[in-house]
């Protein structure tokens, strides 16, 4: 039997395609994913993002030196109302899951982690945080909205009034507001303007409609994957996993290295691969010709095969294809992928391919 | 989800629909149901003019936001036209896949038999419904 969250008969009621993800039924789409996908980048959407795992830790003392030890990045940098992107590794430095970690301060510290990866990351983490004397509940009586879009704060204003607002608004990126009910963070997974809200599962059925009602779109899960694509953002699971370290994966710059005597686990191997340079990079590519890019494509350079795609879509704002691969360091701009047998020409880029509706790929 | 079933066509298992002109050629497409499945098509890949087909060999490509799906020849025969207007407009499929959106026309010797009348396919279509859809196999964000 499929999990479902709080909202699943809001998603039937609105005629969603709802189809299994990592045991969860969740929306696919409304309708129409290329649509959802304009209306996030040009105007707001609403994700519900409730299959994912939430664990609270709530003494502060202990969960910080457990993190410290746990993640690649350094929860030592952030201080009350802030939260940062890391990696969760294994010895090897291959990546169990990545997740965001908000400091509550006085309340601890919130991890918000994958669904599909949520029984091996909770086995990961369980036997650790006992060791370092740190409770931890799973917050599965919480919903996820994501609010992303130019226009989602504008429209939660009628939804949230305007004093949280005016305070959603104070926030930086990767800030958290708490107020009596809700959880409120600055974070997004589409590359635009908007928030991550964490109400009662109870609640969030009334939120949801709310904001609708205020003229957000409901958006699927497919014009999810598109939205952070462009973005440059990656996908556990295809982007990357537990055979690649953060520093092939394009996510060097989550691994806090400073202080050099933190240790932290798949610190050693982390810091044997960068000594030796990466034999890997990942790059965005473009396709150059018609065609679609997905994941599990061979790159290629001078007829010699120096990669893969490790996700690939059509991008409904460039309007052309776009992909995230791993190829050979050193490798140039100029490629070519095999489509179904034919070398198509693509140039590789740094990503993101757009951001705050902005393409940046020339 | 019901779909539209035109009643003067014929239909294959993996989603084709088959007219049959005047002419003697038959003009290919896909269902309604699959164009529904597929979600928003973005790049269509056609067969060249003149390419000899034969049966359920794969002749086309469509591919919507999420997948590729190959399209099947519903006959042996000979690629004599192709939708031309795919290239620059795929979502013709979604808006009118028994119209505008057709894909190519063959010349074939015989229509075959084994095509499914428009009762056949709407009760392939319904067992299909009850099981995990085909065509959508989507990975997803999360």
């Amino acid at each position: 039997m499929a999990k479902r969250t709080p909202l699943y008969a809001r998603h039937a009621a609105q005629g969603a395609k709802l189809v299994d993800f990592g045991g969860w039924e969740m929306p696919l789409h409304y309708g129409s994913q290329l649509d959802e996908h304009h209306q996030v980048r040009r105007a707001a959407g609403i994700f519900d993002v409730s299959h994912m795992t939430v664990v609270d830790f709530p003494d502060p003392v202990s969960t910080r030196a457990l993190l410290r030890y746990l993640l690649a990045n350094d929860v030592a940098r952030l201080y009350p109302g802030k939260a940062l992107y890391t990696c969760l590794l294994n010895e090897a430095g291959g990546i169990i899951d990545d997740l965001i970690a908000y400091d509550r301060g006085a309340a601890g510290y919130r991890l918000v982690l994958n669904a599909a990866t949520r029984e091996k990351d909770l086995a990961w983490i369980a036997p650790l945080a006992e060791r370092f004397g740190a409770v931890w509940r799973e917050r599965d009586d919480l919903a996820m909205l994501a609010v992303q879009g130019p226009e989602a704060l504008a429209k939660l204003d009628a939804v949230l009034g305007a004093e949280v607002m005016t305070a959603v608004r104070a926030l930086k990126p990767f800030y958290v507001l708490e107020t009596d009910d809700l959880f409120i963070a600055r974070t997004g997974y589409t590359g635009e303007d908007g928030v991550e809200i964490l109400p009662l599962a109870t609640e969030a059925p009334a939120l949801w409609e709310r904001i609708l009602a205020a003229d957000v779109a409901p958006c699927g899960l497919g014009a999810r994957d598109t939205l952070r694509l462009e973005a440059g953002m990656n996908l556990y699971g295809s982007d990357m996993d537990e055979t690649t370290t953060p520093l092939v994966s394009g996510l060097g710059w989550t691994v806090a290295w400073e202080p050099a005597e933190r240790d932290f686990i798949g610190r050693a191997a982390l810091e044997r691969q960068r000594a030796a340079g990466a034999p890997q990079t990942f790059v965005g590519l473009v396709l150059e010709a018609r065609g679609v890019l997905r994941g599990h494509q061979t790159v290629y350079a001078d007829d010699r095969a120096i990669g893969h795609t490790t996700s690939g879509t059509f991008s409904p704002t460039l309007n052309r294809a776009i992909a995230l691969a791993r190829i050979a360091t050193g490798a140039g701009e100029r490629c070519q992928v095999d489509i179904r047998g034919k070398r198509l020409p693509a140039r590789a880029v740094k990503p993101p391919f757009v951001r705050r509706g902005r393409t940046l790929i020339a | 989800m019901s779909s539209h079933i035109p009643a003067d066509l014929r239909y294959t298992e993996s989603h084709e629909w088959v007219r049959a002109n005047d002419d003697g050629t038959v003009t290919v497409g896909i269902t309604d149901h699959a164009q529904h499945l597929l979600g928003d098509l973005v790049f269509v890949e056609i067969p060249e003019v003149g390419r000899t087909v034969a049966a359920a060999e794969s002749c086309a490509v469509i591919e919507s936001v999420k997948a590729a799906s190959d399209v099947f020849s519903p006959a042996d025969g000979v690629i004599v036209e192709v939708n031309e207007a795919l290239a620059e407009d795929p979502e013709l499929i979604n808006q009118d896949p028994y119209g505008e959106g057709w894909l190519f026309r063959l010349q074939t010797t015989a229509i075959p038999e084994t095509l499914l009348n428009a009762a056949a396919y709407e009760a392939i279509i319904v067992a299909e419904d009850e099981d995990e859809p085909s065509l959508a196999n989507p990975k997803l964000a999360g």
